[in-house]
């Protein structure tokens, strides 16, 4: 395992705290964190394969669709709530973020940088992007709300979130300088 | 194709424990009719238990005669290298008290006036059968499930074990199944009870003495409740408006083919189900209420459990719909209990437990496992 993403979001994670993974995939985070953290926690995913291959990565897993908010859980009962590589396939975005801030103390995001230079370039040569982050058709993309770094930092702002750290990849590799340019995948950790 | 467990026979647990029941009653004494497949191992870690819904029994899988027409209830799901797998678990099916096929009921003797109960046999809850099935359980020297699967009725009482038993099982799977009935579901019970109890034929519950049984009543009972099992989508689909003989009749003789199917139900179920037995199941299922206790709060019933649970629901099931279920999880998560929750894409409502459905097996299968 050696996803610089999982890294540093398990350095963000204190040990033994309870985690909530929102739109968990298969569940290869929380299984890192539990395994790295010894964190407990649970997964929402909506997808039923992915709720298969979660239960065989022995994490908890909540099948249910995000947009209808996160009702099942009280008020403040995790110490972190991550959305990785979600956020950009979202229809209601600020309900959402409304919904992290009301369960959890620490909040993770992450998501395609759409002011990724390549992304810029292909919009210059008038084509929607396509790349390993962005893989899809215009026409058939989950990703209906894509916004860039700068994009992001509005709406924190917006929401009286603050950027308590970040680290920006592209292909798997950190990048420091000029990020809204050179970053493909932004991950923020925020706090309220 | 997988195979089945092949030949299987019943057997009698006799317990002479007196048992106090929920409802002040007593029995002194009690016979329960069960089944096993599969090995227990030495360390006997490996059992499963499988408590029954409404109609169902101890006789879960396989065949009591090479001819026989019918395989056990839940044969797509319990079997050598099916879901629950009789290769690397010990299953056990128990038909509950006051049940159909053997176990003590209103058929038995009472071992007091050496007459048959009747009438008198009294009313069982689900918190009474799982007391006498962990008696049980205990007898086969298996001190902790591995796991108990329970579909609708039999969800409630796997969540009941681990409720009053919280030492005794590891994992619970509980499927189609709600904390309580709601209204609309105990509206429909008791129309099928009044359609037993006004049955000339069911004199007060002392027919067996009549050499008669409420067959009528019975059978609309049975009609009733199987609307309730399936879907408006599945009935349509499986009949739409399709007539029995191509045009309508203008009489009141069967016209369309979801009346034969619903009448051939019916006949098909008074035959060989007992009434005392249909009026005290509905009646569990009525009387059952975990938060009765524990002041209307789901999430304190859950507050001393230690087993860990998968709770399924389905799509199309509006007797024990996906909201209910989620119910059950909620008050899970207040207790920061291990919970998985799969909520399976179905058309076939309530039945759809029942049924065949790839993603609903592996998800069994792979809880199971992990």
């Amino acid at each position: 395992m050696n996803r610089l993403d999982f890294i540093k979001i398990s350095e963000w994670i204190e040990p033994d705290s309870k985690v909530l993974d929102l739109g968990c995939a298969d569940g290869a985070l929380l299984k890192y964190l539990q395994a790295k953290k010894m964190t407990a926690g649970y997964g929402i995913e909506i997808i039923p394969e992915n709720i298969e291959k979660g239960i065989k990565n022995k994490v908890n897993i909540i099948q249910m669709n995000l947009e209808d908010g996160l009702s099942v859980f009280d008020n403040q009962f995790f110490d972190t709530v991550i959305l990785s590589q979600t956020l950009q396939a979202m229809v209601n975005i600020e309900k959402i973020m409304d919904e992290m801030k009301r369960v959890a103390k620490n909040i993770i995001v992450s998501f395609p940088n759409f002011g990724y230079w390549k992304n810029r370039l292909q919009i210059l040569n008038g084509k929607m992007p396509k790349s390993s982050d962005l893989p899809h058709e215009w026409y058939n993309t989950p990703n209906i709300h894509l916004c860039t770094v700068k994009d992001f930092y509005d709406l924190c702002e917006k929401k009286r979130l603050i950027i308590e750290d970040q680290l920006f990849l592209t292909e798997n590799q950190p990048i420091k300088y000029f990020s809204n340019l050179r970053g493909s995948i932004g991950i923020f950790k925020l706090s309220k | 194709m997988s195979k089945s467990v092949g030949i299987v026979e019943s057997k009698i647990f006799h317990c002479e424990d007196e048992l106090t029941l929920v409802c002040g009653k007593k029995l002194s004494e009690f016979d329960l009719i069960y089944e096993t497949y599969g090995k227990l191992n030495n360390k006997k870690t490996n059992a499963i238990f499988i408590p029954h819904a409404l109609s169902g029994n101890h006789h879960i899988a396989g065949k009591y005669h090479k001819n026989d027409k019918y395989s056990g209830w839940w044969d797509n799901m319990v079997g050598p290298a099916k879901p629950i797998d009789t290769n690397k678990y010990f299953v056990i099916g128990i038909n509950n008290l006051s049940g159909n096929d053997g176990s003590t009921s209103a058929k038995s003797i009472n071992p007091k006036t050496k007459k048959v109960w009747g009438s008198s046999f009294p009313i069982l809850t689900v918190k009474d059968w799982v007391a006498s099935q962990k008696k049980l359980i205990n007898s086969l020297g298996i001190e902790k499930l591995y796991a108990i699967v329970g579909g609708s009725l039999g969800g409630m009482q796997a969540m009941q074990w681990s409720i009053d038993f919280p030492d005794a099982v590891e994992k619970i799977l509980c499927i189609a199944a709600a904390p309580s009935l709601t209204a609309q579901n105990i509206a429909f019970n008791e129309v099928a009870r009044q359609a037993i109890l006004q049955d000339d034929e069911f004199y007060k519950g002392n027919f067996y003495q009549e050499k008669t049984k409420p067959k009528k009543g019975l059978r609309i009972a049975r009609m009733l409740g199987h609307i309730t099992y399936l879907s408006n989508d599945s009935m349509d689909k499986k009949f739409g408006r399709k007539l029995i003989q191509g045009k309508y009749n203008y009489n009141f003789q069967q016209n369309y083919e979801i009346e034969s199917y619903l009448n051939y139900q019916g006949d098909k179920f008074a035959r060989t189900f007992d009434a005392n037995t249909y009026l005290r199941m509905t009646k569990a299922l009525d009387y059952f209420d975990l938060e009765k206790n524990f002041k209307n709060k789901l999430s304190k019933v859950f507050a001393k459990i230690k087993a860990k649970y998968l709770v399924i629901s389905f799509s199309s099931d509006w007797r024990f719909p996906p909201s209910r279920s989620k119910e059950i999880v909620k008050a899970l998560l207040d207790n920061n209990i291990n919970v998985t929750y799969a909520e399976i894409e179905a058309e076939t409502g309530h039945d759809a437990f029942l049924l065949e459905n790839e993603h609903y097996h592996i998800t069994v299968r792979n809880y199971l496992r992990s």
